[in-house]
């Protein structure tokens, strides 16, 4: 019996310091990438680099001005399709979703979050470049508005559920027609929510490279038309990063921090919301 | 909800009198509202049916010439336009298998600490540091993976293994730096939060009671993690297949350290491609339709690996949830 | 029996009014589990206060008491789990007269079961891992043995002859009475001294709940039992002693005839005619 106890007790420690181990390891991957992505970037991190057009091959300097409009104007297409269509299917499955159309439509959702987004980018080219024969911002806003419904329908649906039947029951019993109880009421106390989550797609979808390289393209000059190819942070940090130059290799890092950068303004937006979120209640 | 009910038991048996009605007291707005959120529900809908669909048919030509021995053959040649897409589809497997081989111990590692043991003033910076690298855009990690893993692999990693482990067949050839074994470790690194927090979640979705009755019985802590993790099985199981079927269709890292050849090598040193790259690095340079039309049926192959793999994890980490009802 | 002296005189101190009849019925039994001066916090908040309380052994101990009086809290102190929840305590308790820190947590937790509240089977395991789990954890493989012990146990608890033929069945697959049995069988296959039941019945039905007290009258034959239960009856029915609890502190302790019909304190008498809690 005790020599079997100390096995045990030998056993359990060793396989207790091994999951912190895997904490440990699982950690550092995430230092090397910030710390190379920071110590990297920060050479060409100045007002330059935002303001400034890319230089040609050769040349010193430069920055990527277009490139940050135009990942900043794809977010803004693909929002201004995505965020509707999302938020009111996430509607719909919420208030109305409890007959076939609603399941349908929920196991749908979940089967586009499951798309890989480079699948995405395949039927945007096909559904927007191939009619209007060449590649747009268009095509590339099309294709990150796919990417994000599932998310905001999902999150959509789930905070107006967590809002309690007693606020729709007040706003009935004080003869408000249902869809103003909805909108006025559901929605007003879910929009925290909400938030969050239009901001988990957005960030989701800055990210994204694989459905922008042959729907949006990219592009060396400056342009903020939108049937026209637009450049974007992270088709000029694969360009860049593939580049036998090593000034651009550099801008490529650049590229990258500002990226991550913009990144996380948006989930510390996100933390801050969730967090107010629950301090009001 | 309780409306909704309301709705759905006068539609059942009076549907025209209850629209009649809401129009009678001039309530269309509710009629609007419905009909309006309504829309936008079928428009999803249509999405996917359209997304199906556009695949369908963009690769027909190619389904039409090739048929099944596209997924069989391993010749993948634009020039004389011959496409068999099973390189591509082994380096799918074979990269996201590999990569579940690393991160699933690591990944189960972290959740175990982190939902059983880490105390708490570690545990959230800790599940925030694992949340933040999976917000970190695919791109980034293979700029890191050309400039910091690849040279790594190079130099050190690859000559020690072929040198120590070189009777093996995956450690023989030359160590290039990009190929398989990049791959693999940069997919592993991408998916190992997906499984770490789903894993966490799933952990502590099992009641205290489990661990209780454990404790009870004079189980080490490991000995109650061993029953606690037997009871989550199915959930890891979903949570491990959904982080592979992110690893199959995860690109652009992959793209940028995998070599990018048609190639079935055993060795992990040696360049691969996988059905995303191949679609990200060829798409614009596809000179003619039957070229394009391969590349398409690829997205439309991988497309439905992924739907398949996805629905099955769903599935398991559902029926996860509803398990504890039962107990309870 | 220096020991049961010892601890007769501790209450004494306490309680010196109560005692001289039971040291007439105890001072024969020796005390299993002895609790002196036991003080139990979770943070700074102090659950339970100055606790002394000896349990004789092959008896019933029921311990009553309001919600959130600290009863499980007591319990869990026994077996040590208190401090699996992040707890502390300060006092000594003495288990077969030696103090439970003493012990390594695991041991100590293999001579004191414990049942739960609700019925908490392993569902991943069949009724008869179930019952074995404990024994197997200790190093039993033999099947054989494991055999013997699963039909003893299950005799015990009067489960045997509703599930014999579906032994390899999920734990979870029969009703919460007989999960519940199933739980106490888990706990004596290890063959524990003392066994801590924390409202074992709370969550059953009648007919459930009537069988479990049956099977408490046939274990304590061969276990000391320490019941905490909020159903007066069921104290009345089933205990030999019963501790009155109230806000941490204990109020009463004695034979369970005596508390029942004729408390010394008015606080007790008013919580058992349900004046209070």
């Amino acid at each position: 019996m005790e020599f079997n106890l100390l096995r045990r007790k030998v056993n359990n420690y060793v396989i207790l310091s091994l999951t912190f181990i895997a904490a440990a390891i699982t950690v550092l991957p995430l230092l090397f990438i910030f710390y190379y992505t920071i110590s990297k970037g920060i050479t060409y991190l100045s007002l330059d680099f935002f303001i400034n057009m890319p230089k040609p091959v050769g040349e010193v300097g430069g920055g990527m001005a277009n490139a940050i409009v135009g990942t900043l104007i794809l977010i803004g297409i693909g929002s201004a399709i995505g965020l509707p269509v999302g938020i009111m299917t996430g509607i719909y499955l919420a208030d109305f979703g409890r007959n076939k159309l609603g399941k349908v439509v929920g196991f749908l959702t979940d089967v586009l979050s499951g798309i890989p987004s480079i699948v995405v980018g395949v039927v945007a080219y096909t559904l927007v470049v191939i009619p209007m024969r060449h590649f747009s911002a268009f095509a590339g806003g099309i294709a990150l508005a796919i990417l994000m419904i599932p998310t905001i329908t999902r999150t959509t649906e789930e905070m107006i559920k967590l809002v309690p039947d007693s606020f729709r029951e007040a706003g009935l019993a004080l003869g408000i027609p249902k869809w103003k109880t909805s909108v006025n009421i559901v929605l007003r106390s879910a929009w925290k929510g909400i938030a969050t989550g239009i901001l988990l797609g957005l960030a989701r979808v800055a990210g994204e490279t694989a459905p922008l390289l042959f729907t949006a393209l990219g592009n060396r000059f400056w342009s903020t038309k939108i049937f026209q190819p637009i450049a974007s942070l992270t088709v000029y940090i694969y360009d860049y990063a593939k580049s036998p130059f090593s000034e651009w290799n550099q801008q490529a890092w650049t590229a990258s921090l500002v990226l991550i950068i913009l990144i996380s303004l948006i989930s510390l937006l996100f933390k801050f919301l969730t967090r107010s979120k629950y301090k009001s209640r | 909800m309780f409306y909704k009910s309301q709705l759905k038991y006068k539609s059942k048996t009076k549907k025209k009198n209850y629209f009649n009605r809401l129009v009678e007291a001039g309530n269309w707005g509710d009629l609007i509202f419905e009909r309006l959120t309504q829309f936008f529900a079928l428009l999803v809908f249509l999405l996917v049916i359209l997304i199906g669909y556009e695949m369908y048919s963009g690769s027909r030509l190619s389904i039409q010439k090739f048929g099944w021995q596209f997924l069989v053959t391993s010749t993948w040649d634009p020039v004389k336009e011959i496409f068999g897409a099973l390189p591509a589809i082994y380096g799918t497997l074979v990269s996201s298998f590999l990569a579940l081989m690393i991160s699933l111990p690591l990944g189960l590692g972290v959740a175990i600490f982190l939902s059983e043991l880490s105390p708490g003033w570690l545990e959230k910076p800790l599940s925030f540091l694992t949340e933040l690298l999976a917000g970190i855009p695919s791109v980034v990690y293979g700029l890191w993976g050309i400039f910091v893993l690849v040279p790594w692999l190079r130099i050190s990693v690859e000559p020690f293994l072929n040198k120590h482990f070189g009777y093996l067949p995956f450690f023989r050839g030359a160590p290039y730096g990009f190929g398989m074994l990049a791959a693999a470790l940069i997919l592993a690194i991408m998916i190992l939060p997906i499984i770490s927090s789903i894993s966490r979640d799933i952990l502590r979705s099992v009641p205290d009671s489990q661990r209780e009755a454990a404790f009870a019985l004079g189980a080490t802590r490991w000995e109650v993690i061993k029953i606690v993790l037997a009871d989550s099985r199915s959930g890891i199981l979903g949570a491990t297949m959904l982080a592979l079927g992110r690893a199959i269709g995860e690109t652009m890292a992959v793209t940028m350290v995998i070599g990018n050849r048609a190639l079935i090598s055993p060795s992990l040193f040696d360049p691969g491609y996988t059905m995303a790259s191949i679609i990200a690095n060829e798409f614009t340079e596809a000179s003619s339709d039957l070229y394009l039309s391969a590349l398409i049926e690829l997205a439309l192959v991988l497309f439905v690996i992924t739907i398949i793999i996805n629905m099955a994890a769903r599935l398991m980490v559902w029926r996860m949830d509803r398990k504890w009802e039962t107990v309870k | 029996m220096h020991n049961t002296i010892n601890t007769i005189n501790t209450i004494n101190t306490i309680q010196p009014e109560l005692t001289s009849k039971v040291i007439k019925e105890k001072v024969k039994k020796n005390i299993v589990v002895d609790v002196k001066n036991l003080a139990a916090y979770f943070g700074k908040t102090k659950v339970l206060k100055e606790i002394n309380l000896p349990v004789p052994r092959n008896k019933i101990l029921a311990i009553i008491g309001p919600s959130g009086c600290g009863k499980s809290t007591f319990l869990r102190c026994i077996n040590r789990m208190h401090e699996v929840v992040g707890g502390t305590m300060t006092g000594e308790i003495l288990f077969d007269g030696k103090h439970i820190m003493k012990y390594d947590p695991v041991q100590l937790r293999r001579k004191i079961g414990m049942v739960f509240q609700k019925p908490n089977p392993f569902p991943t395991m069949s009724i008869f891992n179930n019952v074995v789990a404990g024994l197997r954890l200790n190093g039993v493989r033999n099947k054989k043995k494991l055999s013997v012990i699963v039909e003893q146990s299950l005799k015990q608890v009067a489960l045997w002859d509703e599930v014999k033929d579906s032994l390899q069945d999920s734990g979870i697959n029969i009703s919460g009475g007989q999960q519940q049995r199933l739980c106490i069988a888990r706990a004596i296959a290890v063959q524990p001294e003392v066994i801590l039941m924390d409202e074992p019945a709370s969550a059953l039905d009648p007919i459930s709940t009537a069988k479990i007290e049956e099977l408490l009258y046939e274990l304590k034959k061969n276990y000391t039992i320490v019941i905490v239960t909020h159903n007066m009856q069921q104290a009345a029915r089933v205990s030999d002693l019963t501790a009155f609890l109230y806000m941490g502190e204990l109020i009463e302790f004695d034979k369970t005839s005596k508390i029942f019909t004729n408390p010394a304190l008015k606080q007790t008498e008013d919580y058992i005619s349900g004046r209070f809690g």
